[in-house]
């Protein structure tokens, strides 16, 4: 079938503003967004500039804005998308637009990079396995699933007004860390959080929990996060 | 960057929604409560005063924005308590859906009934 794909397009090097371009392509309905930019890119306008590496989901390279919605374009089929109509392709909101659907993702991963994402232990190391319980793995099991696409933080209209807010995936990065019974740092973790660019900007409009191509519930983590501070519990 | 980032707005679902009405009704309710706290104080200049004003109020177009005002003021009331519920209730963001379809039943069960006793009085009485 033939379908209408939209695409905002933004070349510096041609004109300073974005414009709308359309393109037609023929598609099948199992066929996902990442294989109409390819035809597209291919075939008709090998101009057409993205990112994606996997194109299975799994690296978090596509986050685009599909439908007014973040999507991962390798995870989004043709038919789940009402084709009968255009279908508008822009890049995620609230990082600076590079090229086309190319965005600057450090101010991202600068916020991932702050929360410590790593584990933080003190003596010495253990001659085996830091052992932990199943329960205990279970508590940040969903927060692990994080691919770091920054298709949460770019749907919060938070972070598009206030770029200083670390967003929901630095948050989801911290609470896996600060649920997980071996590490210790959690306290240090908290606090970076507790700063007023962290969880207290949240204003639960669960636009993130939404746009999880990996299923997180974001704004569920974020409270986890709220409520141990106030309660000073882990 | 490009100089106007011309795009779309972005299609949040009942979360964000509510989040930008819970904002606009806020906004609306200072503004009430700013005229009402100054027409109230007008007692202490003089009851006359404070007569002739609430007078002016007693015509239709006040009455009709009224009916915005308690619609406002039902909504940002009950959604708040949807908010702290998400906040404070551990199964609350998993059931926030839920819970925002239960603002609404709320909202509708005490607002049109107001509705219709309150038009009565302004365009009946």
């Amino acid at each position: 079938m033939d379908v209408k794909v939209k695409i905002l397009r933004y070349n510096p090097e041609v004109l300073d503003e974005s414009e709308w371009k359309t393109y037609s392509v023929t598609l099948l309905p199992g066929d996902r967004v990442l294989d109409a930019l390819h035809k597209i890119k291919w075939e008709q306008d090998g101009t057409l500039t993205f990112r994606r590496s996997c194109a299975h989901g799994v690296c978090g390279s596509d986050a685009m804005r599909i439908n007014g919605r973040n999507r991962l374009a390798c995870k989004t089929l043709i038919k789940d998308l009402n084709p009968e109509k255009e279908i508008t392709v822009e890049p995620i909101k609230g990082l600076p637009v590079l090229k086309d659907l190319v965005v600057d993702m450090e101010p991202f991963f600068d916020a991932y990079r702050s929360v410590m994402p790593f584990l933080v232990t003190s003596g010495h190391e253990p001659t085996r396995e830091r052992i932990q319980s199943q329960e205990d793995r279970e508590r940040f099991d969903d927060t692990t699933k994080c691919i770091l696409c920054a298709a949460c933080t770019t749907s919060c209209p938070v972070f598009w007004s206030d770029g200083q807010y670390f967003g929901p995936q630095a948050i989801v990065g911290a609470h896996r860390f600060i649920f997980d019974s071996r590490d210790e740092g959690t306290e240090q973790r908290l606090e970076i959080l507790n700063d007023k660019e962290g969880v207290w900007r949240c204003r639960t409009t669960f636009n993130c929990t939404d746009a999880c191509p990996r299923g997180i519930e974001v704004t569920k983590a974020i409270q986890e996060v709220k409520r141990a501070l106030i309660f000073r519990r882990v | 960057m490009p100089s106007k980032p011309a795009g779309t707005l972005y299609r949040g679902r009942e979360g964000m929604w509510s989040w930008v009405a819970h904002r606009i009704t806020g906004v609306g309710i200072f503004f009430f409560l700013l005229v009402h706290v100054l027409d109230t104080a007008l007692v202490r200049v003089s009851p006359e005063a404070y007569n002739e004003v609430i007078g002016t109020y007693k015509n239709p177009i006040v009455g009709l924005m009224e009916v915005g005002l308690v619609g406002a003021i039902l909504f940002h009331a009950f959604n708040g308590i949807r908010l702290i519920l998400v906040d404070f209730w551990a199964k609350g963001p998993r059931n926030q859906r839920k819970l925002m379809i239960g603002v609404g039943v709320v909202w509708v069960v005490l607002f049109v009934p107001f509705v219709i006793r309150h038009l009565t009085h302004v365009f009946g009485g």
